[in-house]
């Protein structure tokens, strides 16, 4: 092709352009909610009972899309969170570690089953206070927890194979605090292991997600499971300390951002208490010229707009081949013209509302940020619903290693873009960050993809895939994205003492 | 590339991951269509419907049957968009033009001895220019996937061409028979290879064999017909056709052709459904959302 | 004939004597027929022929026979619906086992008065089925987790990416413990087709009832047709077949008879049959739960990737 014919052709593709906006246009497909039952005040549930807060102190959690008040939620002291302690220790030094393995996987089963009994209260309930796409709660949420409480349930009498020539021991009492992007699938994470390894647990969800947590405990009850197995201690940073801090907790197990979760391994440093950490991110997307481009483009989106981008792993760098990058970012452009940020509790919504005003600000002062450092913005046009906080599906053109918004996790949907030439050039950046939880990699060779996975320092590797979980598979971090993992085989082994 | 390409390359194609294709197709049928997306969409997808006879059996009162209910969908129910086309057999094109004069239905013929294609190509060339010489408004042709199984990307190219040109005014839908095709990666080197030899669609199936359109295949074909679209500006036409026999799959597909190619495509211009009973689903549909009531076949006439 | 009031009630699962009258106040019993179980469906044995079972109050009951050739429509059921069991994820697979186990708990009543029909104490038949139920559940939960215990990845000497992993052997034809009354069957049945292989199970010959009971059990918990098949009759008649059929992979034999293990190995090197045989051992024990008995079950693939650019 001629220099002419070429400029042409760059021109031809710069400026066609595929309408999205007139075509097809879907009419409110809202969720019902009347089928859940949620109670106006909720209170702290220890030992199998629901029970007061001792300075009986409460705070509203609302919907993040309506701005209304959901409920009021109780707020734990260090006092309450000594009484559920109390209650953790007393059965597991009573009851738990005493009932056989058998039995005690069956009671994760039974969980399990009632779960997917009641799998769409729980996904309205997740949408309804955490402001998630509705379609997401119940496609992947949901069904993923029940998973979990299953898969662990079939652990729990069979560790002697697990871990070769050691014999698998409880731990004692685990206390866990858990974050607000998926709010029941990471009590799920959390609880299920724990008690299949015969652990007692103490739990604190995150305080704009406390629900689909309280009416897991409902569930515990139907099951039957012995009181003060799972306790659940409502509130905010000052009960996580408590729990943290608290003599009698064996192991802590946090899932939240890399500066609490150095605060927490200062403060229980010289304890003896087990830790795991599961922090954040700033995974690499990385795009080679050999690659199924269209189904990239869709991992692209997976990877960093599902759940509003309030994934630690979501792969907020994309590294595109040079060669590929002006059609990769066109394809991407138009994809995103097509995704829906609305009503979570409509069904058509791809990108809900943002979990809080609190994290809205920090995102759109990342954008701001990222302007500022002359990065070229693109968003597809949106409207917004009037009320609730949102943020429109958000790329971050020509962009380099040096960006502030390269290098910050921004926990929502804003992906930075940089091009890259060769695999080592792409190797390098992509490790080139204190954290190291997942990374991306995009190309049809085998031999490529095992190069870069034997070569990325991340703890998840996905090839010409992203953001896929299965209880099933470990899940955890390198260098500042934690330690520990959760899921298979090695998810057990936070949960017991080898010996 | 260009249009006048001379020949098709396999290295310009892609490669396509189909795990990734299916996850991509599971979600649009996710969307959920209401109220009036839902009678806009059945309208729209009943306007685009090839209705289809292609039977050893076939009479010239069969096909006149067909062709009046192409005409009259459902007479009790105003605002019925009637179909794009009828398709039959070469042999009876004449009775369709004639039981369709007036309409602006148009009529289809399958032609180059579909649907196996194994023919040789003056026997096809004959086939195209008797159905074209008979009335065709569009000549629906099929591959030679023998040919094409075997690496021959060539000689399939030359036969497109050659029936596009036996064509003359008549619209060429090439027929890629993807269900013998095996892979998606196949599905999208002859959909390329369709494109650059002349297609001015590019159809699914020939619905005699299973599996005939399913919505993988049509998701490669629509990313092929995007990726010509922005190289060189030019519109290609898209058909899934066979298996596709009720309102609800249709609407998952006009989803697909909503979120991939745009307002654009969503027109009988550009895209069709090649179904038979599609219709009286669609009818059943409209009738239910106006009426609130579940329906019965009983009430609607089966031609 | 007079009308005559026996002291025996009618049970409740149908096998009430033949030998009962009823009177003008008394209801009559409508009995079971106890058909074999294959692709699904509960069909008669082609054979036409039956056997006699006495029950513990004297009452009577007919038993499918199975000839050579149920045995080798089973076949063609199982080799139909191996792959697509296999092909389900694991996890689907535990659900449905854990399904059976949700089945078989609700009939333990009926299993209870059909065991002890069958010669069993009241607190030997529902240990036997507390067992079973907690042995499915068991197998349940080893789907998705035994590949992770013994599958390995394994550090080459070349720069390659390879990987050991266990597969299902296909289509497994199983003669169950003869001195069982159900948990002898249940026990093998669980682990082979945990990891995706399909099976044909004869039971016990003196015991063949709460067999029969199970593949209802089995016919309503989601287990697609053709997975587990079940026949009753005699093991002498039916070894040749089971040890001889090209398109069975995989044989288990309980017996203590050393020529019918004999028989059985030497039938099997016709096509190279994996064969276990075992003698008939006390099921209730834990200590006869395993993975080996899933791993016995499985082939080992190994796969080979370059790692380069």
């Amino acid at each position: 092709m001629s220099k002419k014919q070429d400029k042409t052709q760059k021109a031809v593709i710069a400026d066609l352009a595929l309408d999205f906006s007139s075509g097809f246009i879907y009419e409110p497909a809202p969720e019902s909610s009347s089928h859940v039952k949620l109670e106006k005040q909720y209170e702290l549930f220890i030992d199998g009972k629901w029970v007061a807060p001792i300075d009986k102190k409460y705070f509203d959690t609302t919907s993040p899309a309506t701005e209304q008040v959901i409920s009021r939620i109780a707020e734990a002291s260090a006092a309450d969170v000594d009484k559920a302690v109390k209650a953790a220790r007393n059965a597991y030094e009573n009851v738990w570690s005493k009932i056989s393995a058998k039995e005690r996987g069956k009671y994760l089963f039974r969980i399990a089953r009632i779960i997917q009994e009641k799998a769409r209260e729980f996904a309205v309930i997740e949408t309804m206070e955490g402001g998630k796409p509705i379609r997401e709660s119940r496609d992947i949420d949901v069904p993923l927890a029940a998973n979990h409480f299953f898969y662990y349930a079939g652990w729990a009498d069979k560790l002697e194979y697990a871990f070769p020539g050691k014999k698998a021991n409880s731990i004692g009492v685990a206390g866990q605090i858990i974050p607000w992007n998926f709010p029941l699938l990471m009590a799920a994470w959390k609880i299920a292991p724990a008690l299949a390894a015969g652990n007692t647990v103490v739990l604190k969800p995150a305080e704009t997600t406390s629900l689909t947590a309280l009416k897991l405990a409902e569930v515990f009850q139907e099951a039957g499971l012995p009181n003060g197995v799972v306790n659940i201690v409502t509130g905010a940073g000052a009960t996580g300390a408590a729990i943290v801090n608290h003599p009698d907790v064996n192991k802590i197990a946090f899932t939240g951002s890399t500066d609490v979760g150095k605060i927490i391994q200062k403060a229980i440093a010289g304890t003896n208490k087990k830790l795991t950490l599961e922090l954040g991110g700033k995974a690499a997307n990385i795009i080679f010229e050999d690659a199924a481009i269209d189904q990239a483009v869709e991992g692209i989106v997976n990877g960093i707009f599902f759940n509003q981008g309030h994934v630690c792993c979501a792969g907020s760098r994309l590294f595109v081949q040079e060669g590929v990058a002006d059609k990769v970012i066109k394809k991407l452009k138009d994809r995103m013209k097509s995704l829906i940020v609305g009503d979570p509790m409509d069904k058509n919504t791809d990108i809900g509302a943002i979990n809080s005003k609190e994290q809205l600000k920090k995102i759109n002062d990342y954008l701001k940020i990222g302007v500022n450092e002359g990065a070229e913005i693109f968003q597809p046009a949106c409207t917004f619903p009037k009320k609730g906080y949102f943020c429109a599906p958000t790329l971050f053109l020509h962009t380099s290693q040096s960006h502030r918004i390269v290098q910050e996790e921004i926990f929502g949907p804003v992906l930075a873009i940089q091009t890259f030439r060769t695999v080592e050039e792409v190797l390098e950046k992509a490790n080139n960050t204190p954290y190291g939880l997942s990374a991306g990699v995009w190309t049809d060779k085998g031999s490529k993809i095992f190069n870069m996975t034997t070569k990325l320092k991340a703890g998840v590797v996905w090839a010409n895939t992203y953001n896929k979980f299965d209880p099933a598979s470990p899940f955890g971090g390198y260098k500042e994205s934690g330690m520990g993992r959760e899921g298979g085989l090695h998810g057990l082994l936070p949960y017991l003492s080898l010996s | 590339m260009t249009t006048t390409l001379k020949s098709y390359d396999p290295r310009f194609t892609p490669p396509v991951d189909q795990v990734s294709v299916e996850e991509r197709c599971a979600r649009f049928t996710t969307r959920s269509i209401k109220k009036s997306t839902k009678v806009n969409g059945l309208k729209l997808a009943m306007s685009m419907i090839d209705l289809t006879t292609l039977e050893g059996k076939d009479s010239e009162g069969k096909v006149r049957q067909l062709c009046y209910k192409a005409m009259h969908p459902h007479d009790a129910m105003p605002g019925v968009p009637q179909v794009a086309a009828v398709c039959v057999y070469p042999t009876m094109v004449k009775v369709a033009k004639k039981a369709l004069k007036g309409s602006s239905i148009n009529v289809a013929a399958v032609a180059t001895a579909f649907p196996s294609g194994m023919a040789p190509l003056q026997v096809k060339l004959d086939d195209t220019h008797y159905a074209v010489d008979e009335g065709a408004d569009e000549i629906d042709m099929v591959i030679s996937r023998g040919k094409f199984l075997q690496g021959e990307y060539n000689f399939v190219f030359d036969e497109i061409a050659a029936v596009k040109e036996a064509c003359g005014k008549a619209h060429l839908k090439v027929i890629l028979e993807t269900g013998e095709l095996s892979t998606l990666d196949n599905v999208r080197k002859a959909s390329d290879l369709a494109i650059l030899a002349g297609a001015d669609f590019i159809k699914t199936s020939t619905g005699k064999i299973q599996p005939a359109a399913t919505m993988p295949v049509t998701l490669v074909m629509l990313e092929a017909i995007r990726d010509y679209y922005y190289a060189t500006g030019k519109m290609i036409g898209m058909k899934p056709a066979g298996g596709i026999a009720t309102s609800k799959l249709a609407l998952h597909y006009l989803v697909m052709v909503n979120e991939t190619l745009g307002a654009q495509w969503l027109n009988p211009d550009w895209f069709r459904f090649g179904a038979s009973k599609l219709a009286n689903d669609i009818l059943m549909q409209l009738m239910k959302e106006q009426t609130g009531n579940y329906q019965s076949l009983n009430y609607f006439s089966n031609d | 004939m007079a009308a005559t009031k026996t002291t025996t009630k009618p049970s409740t699962n149908g096998t009430a004597v033949n030998a009962e009258t009823a009177t003008k106040n008394e209801r009559l019993a409508v009995l079971k027929t106890y058909k074999i179980y294959i692709n699904g469906q509960f069909p008669r044995t082609e054979s036409g022929r039956y056997y006699t079972i006495k029950l513990s109050n004297k009452e009577q009951v007919n038993v499918c026979l199975s000839s050579r050739k149920d045995f080798r429509n089973s076949v063609s059921a199982a080799r139909e619906a191996q792959e697509k069991w296999a092909g389900k994820t694991a996890y689907n697979r535990s659900q449905i086992l854990y399904r059976i186990a949700e089945m078989l708990e609700t009939r333990s009543a009926q299993f209870t008065e059909e065991l002890v029909n069958q010669g069993a104490t009241a607190a030997a038949a529902k240990e036997e089925i507390s067992i079973a139920v907690d042995r499915l559940i068991y197998y349940a939960g080893w789907c998705d987790k035994f590949n992770q215990v013994f599958s390995s990845v394994n550090h080459v000497s070349s720069s390659h990416f390879n990987f050991s992993s266990l597969e299902p052997t296909g289509v497994v034809a199983a003669i169950a413990d003869q001195n069982s009354r159900l948990l002898g069957l249940v026990s093998i049945i669980a682990p082979v087709i945990a990891s995706g292989n399909t099976i044909i199970g004869l039971a016990s010959t003196q015991f063949p009832l709460s067999a029969i009971t199970f593949a209802e059990v089995l016919n309503t918990s989601d287990l697609p047709a053709g997975v587990v098949n079940i026949l009753t009759g005699e093991a002498s008649e039916l070894l040749a077949p089971f040890t001889t059929h090209m398109d069975v992979n995989a044989v288990y034999l309980n017996t203590d008879n050393q020529q019918e293990k004999v028989t059985a190995e030497t039938n099997a090197a016709l096509n190279v049959k994996r064969v276990k045989v075992e003698a008939s051992l006390d099921w209730t024990l834990p200590k006869n739960e395993d993975p080996y008995r899933i791993l016995d079950y499985t082939e080992v693939k190994t796969t080979w990737h370059p790692i380069g650019i």
